[in-house]
Parts: structure tokens; sequence; C-alpha cells
């Protein structure tokens, strides 16, 4: 079944909790996912793994570059999930 | 009609790891050193790489320097007579020359002219290709002991405003004697290649474009993200196979010895592994830094002699970089 867009955005806050601390609260479509939550290069691609196993998707390298905020992240993994 | 009944090499049943030596750069370099050509901080590369300071090499000490000095201890401690060593397998992919190889000059400085002796380039997966290498002339009966050595200058082949690898790397050597076995010492090895991201890793330009002009001195670059999630993701079931193979299990092993590339990697790997607390995981990168083929016997050499492990256990040891390039096997620590 495909996921909606508030559902993605919840199970990749969490992500984004168990890999850097940040409050899920923090993790918002429009923040940059450098600029603003300072995640760097390294937590974004274990952040990217979990997620393809938590949503069952595959993001591949070349896509990650592309995923600049958390609502590109959340929009990628809908329409791969839909 | 009959030919003449040929001689073929005896097998012998098992090999070990002899003696292990190590070199490392005369130069410790801190972050402080490093980080202003790539706009950094001690913090900003602590935090990514897990690296304090990295033994590099004077202009003075070459790469054959160092893998003299290592292979000497080697040689001292596996109480050989290095006449004895029947192949020089050297890991590099710093040896300037093209041609010929740096193996060939090593095995005459130390003692071991006439054996044969060339080089492996597999980068940072290199020592355990050597590793099995030698493993398989020992057992086939090609040779009695085989001198394995992972070697790298990598200072004289960085961009100090790459940001990308440059300011993880270190200088070293570390050699490894390998010799007949009464009892099992180096399981079957898991390794392999995957072309398909040979640019991940690797030199900014070639040879010929330098020549031709269109290039600079050709220094190591990386797409760090691609490489992360291959080496961590990708080489756990590597690792796991390794222990499948070898017929242990992760609670057996006294030491997880992977290529020391970078902290986070190290630890992300040994988290997707879930080893036992009792498994010491090396971490020799946050002094040394990350010396490709020279690592892994690097970081084991220093377990040893810290005493964190002790003769006569398993680690499991693996190699992964360039290529991509990769491989592992358990060893009974010499």
């Amino acid at each position: 079944m495909a996921l909606s867009q508030a559902e993605v955005l919840s199970g990749l806050a969490e992500l984004v909790n168990e890999e850097t601390g940040i409050s899920t609260g923090d993790v918002q479509l429009d923040k940059s996912f450098s600029d603003d939550l300072d995640i760097d290069s390294i937590s974004m691609m274990t952040i990217v793994v979990n997620a393809e196993d938590k949503f069952g998707v595959k993001i591949p390298d070349e896509e990650v570059k592309n995923l600049i905020t958390v609502g590109d992240a959340v929009n990628f993994i809908v329409s791969a999930n839909a | 009609m009959a030919h003449a009944k040929l001689n073929q090499s005896l097998p012998v049943a098992y090999s070990r790891i002899y003696s292990l030596g190590a070199a490392r750069g005369d130069l410790t370099v801190t972050n402080d050193d490093v980080a202003g050509p790539i706009d950094s901080s001690d913090e900003w590369i602590r935090q990514r790489t897990g690296i304090i300071t990295r033994r590099r090499a004077s202009a003075s000490v070459s790469l054959m320097d160092m893998a003299v000095e290592a292979s000497n201890e080697a040689i001292k401690k596996a109480g050989i007579d290095p006449k004895e060593i029947g192949a020089v397998i050297f890991s590099t992919i710093t040896h300037p020359h093209q041609t010929p190889s740096a193996a060939a000059l090593l095995a005459d400085l130390v003692g071991a002219n006439p054996a044969p002796a060339y080089d492996i380039s597999a980068a940072c997966a290199g020592y355990c290709y050597g590793i099995a290498q030698a493993d398989a002339l020992v057992r086939a009966g090609v040779a009695k002991y085989v001198l394995v050595v992972g070697g790298e200058k990598l200072s004289d082949f960085i961009d100090p405003t790459d940001r990308t690898i440059s300011f993880l790397l270190g200088d070293g050597a570390g050699a490894a004697i390998v010799g007949p076995s009464g009892e099992p010492g180096i399981s079957p090895t898991v390794w392999g290649s995957d072309g398909s991201h040979w640019d991940a890793v690797g030199m900014s330009a070639s040879l010929l474009e330098l020549r031709d002009g269109s290039a600079q001195w050709p220094t190591l670059r990386q797409e760090g993200q691609t490489v992360f999630r291959w080496a961590v993701w990708e080489m756990a079931k590597v690792a796991q196979q390794a222990l499948e193979v070898a017929g242990v299990k992760a609670e057996d092993l006294s030491a997880l010895v992977t290529h020391q590339a970078n902290i986070r990697i190290i630890d992300e790997l040994a988290k997707q592994l879930k080893l036992p607390e009792s498994v010491v995981v090396a971490r020799d990168i946050v002094t040394t830094g990350n010396t490709s083929a020279a690592s892994i016997p690097l970081a084991m050499h220093a377990l040893l002699e810290s005493g964190e492990v002790k003769s006569g256990g398993l680690a499991l040891e693996i190699g992964f970089g360039a290529g991509l390039a990769f491989g592992a096997q358990v060893v009974v620590l010499p």
C-alpha cells in the first residue's frame, strides 16, 4: 500500500533521530539536511540505507545528492513507493 | 607415445602467519596541520574520520625504506633465514616506478634474492589479497615461506586542498611471513572486485594526461558516499561470508581488523556484524591515519604490541578499496 507524505515524514524523522539525536519535531519538510540540520554526508548515507530498508525503496547513490531538503527525500520515497 | 611422468609440487595441509613487522612514517601530522587548505578544523576532521594524528614520512624516507624496516622485523620475529623465502609479494599503489616492481628490489634488500617477487595493485584490499596468495603458494608447495608486504607512501599522491580523501591519508608499511603449519592458520579468503564502481576511488588523472599537459600531478580522490555505502553494507556481507567459510562465529574472534579507512566505516561495520563486546575492534586509524594496503598489518601489529590481543587468537581481517576490490579472511594471530 502506498505511503502518505505524513507517514514517510514521520518514519524518516525517526531515522534521523536514531542516527543524529536530532528531535523528530525538528525534521520538517522545508529543512535542509546539511544547512539546517547539520547532517554530514556519512550520516546522510546511513539514513538513506536505513530508509531503503524501512520503506522498501531503492535510493541510488546518484540520487542522494539531489536530496537537499527533508521534503526532497520524502517526495522521492513516496514516488518510489507508489 | 607415453611421455615421461612429471614431478609436481607436493601440497602441505595448512599455513599460518608466523610474524608481523611494522614501520610508520617518521612524522606525526596533526589535524591542525592539514585543516587550513581544506578550510576545516581539528573538530570537523575528528568527527568525520576519527583521526587525531596521521603518520607521514619525510621526503628523505622512501616507501622502500619503510618496507625494508617492516620486513626485517617480520623475518627476525619468524626466526627464518631470508634465503628460505620462496616468494615476495608487495601490495602497493604508491611505488613510483611503473616497472620494475617494488617487490624485486625489496627481495634483494632483505636478503631474499633470488626469490620470485611481484607487486599487487589492489589498493586497500591489497594486504588481504597478498595473504590469500601466500596461503595458496605455501599450501601448494610452491614456496616454503612467503613475505607479504602492504606498504604505501600516500603523501606523495595527495592534494592538500582535496576534501574527499587526502586529509585521511598516512604512510607506512606492514609485513607478514606466511609459512607451513601443523594446524589451520588462514581460512579460505572471500575476495572479489566490482569494476562497475571503477571511478569511485582512484587517481584524479592518468600519467598520459599528465604527459600531454591536460592534467596536473595525479592525486587520490574518492566519491565518499558511494564508498561509505559499499564499505559498510556490502562489506558486512563479505565479513559474514568470511566467518561462514572459516567455520567460526563472531564470538570466536579475538579481534576485527578492518582496513583503517575511516572510524565511521569501522564502527558502522562492527555494528552491522553485531560483534560481542569481547571482540577487540582495531582503531589504529586514530593515530596512524588511512595507510591503504599497510593499514591491516599495522593495526594488527599494534594490537599485538599493546597486549590487547594475544597470539593464537582469531582475527577477522577485511580489506576494501579502489577497484573496487575486497578481500577477507580469518587468521590465527601470530
